[in-house]
């Protein structure tokens, strides 16, 4: 199914901008890469306690978001999901399993492998950028999803 | 006080989420779908974040030490090998199904959608998958 959605290039490069502005903040206090990826499978696979805890942290601020956007403004971020819940499960697994193989996501070598010019990131945004827009492409167009 | 600073920096984070429309997987969708309703928004959350991050990190990194911690830890590998070009290309094929990513899924999850935590389960799945492909040899650490 596709939706048309309105083109927001003032709301998405302020939202950029706090997303950037984050990935600072962590490496600022924490000394960390902010790879969702990363903070993710840390939760998961956890090695200490103090890795454990500063995730848990960082990861409920981030569940928060949505609820504090709710609290301020009144209404919850759209979410519009196109797809079903095969393809949602089966997307899943690929990303989790591409993403831990790949060493990072849009996050990790999108954000914050990109700007400090990481060779591996350099290469991994392309391939994940041009094999998404294939995937969405065949889905959309060729399959007629 | 570490904590707080981790929930802050999360909360930002999430908010930039929310407000950039990353959260929306028909947006996600729609920015990889240059010959249907392609809407070029999320370059404009790309272009952002890497301005900010690029200028920032360098000004962190004036510093000795992270404030709450010991060193600052970057990966610093440059090998470009099988699993990094495959792994990518398997991410951005699940992204190109699903239309989620995990830093956009963990955020979205405050909205309650059931979906979003079925995502996040499969995405779990998928790390417990990559530790079945051990015959494939160790993978540098995850950004």
């Amino acid at each position: 199914m596709m939706f048309e959605t309105a083109f927001t290039p003032f709301q998405s490069l302020g939202g950029g901008v706090l997303i950037g502005l984050a990935a600072v903040l962590l490496m600022l206090g924490l000394g960390r890469i902010f790879g969702a990826t990363g903070i993710l499978s840390g939760l998961v696979f956890f090695e200490n306690r103090d890795e454990l805890s500063w995730r848990t942290a960082l990861v409920i601020g981030m569940i928060m978001a949505p609820m504090l956007l709710f609290a301020v403004t009144g209404s919850m971020p759209t979410l519009t999901i196109p797809v079903g819940p095969a393809m949602i499960v089966i997307g899943g697994v690929i990303v989790g399993l591409g993403a831990s193989l790949g060493s990072g996501c849009t996050s990790g070598h999108g954000v914050c492998g990109l700007s400090r010019f990481s060779v591996r990131s350099l290469v991994a945004v392309p391939t994940f950028m041009v094999t998404a827009a294939i995937t969405v492409f065949l889905i959309r167009h060729v399959f007629g999803g | 006080m570490k904590l707080f600073f981790a929930l802050i920096t999360g909360l930002i984070f999430g908010t930039g989420i929310a407000i950039s429309g990353m959260m929306d997987p028909a947006k996600v969708l729609n920015f990889f779908d240059l010959a249907g309703t392609w809407d070029p928004s999320l370059a404009f959350v790309m272009g952002g974040a890497l301005v900010v991050t690029f200028v920032g990190y360098r000004l962190a990194w004036k510093r000795n030490a992270p404030l709450f911690g010991v060193r600052f830890q970057v990966p610093t590998g440059t090998e470009i090998d099988m699993k990094l070009v495959g792994g990518s290309a398997l991410f951005g094929i699940g992204w190109g199904i699903a239309g989620f990513c995990p830093g956009a899924a963990i955020p979205a999850l405050g909205t309650g959608r059931w979906e979003v935590a079925l995502f996040l389960i499969a995405v779990v799945a998928g790390f417990y998958a990559r530790r079945l492909l051990s015959f494939v040899g160790p993978t540098r650490a995850v950004q």
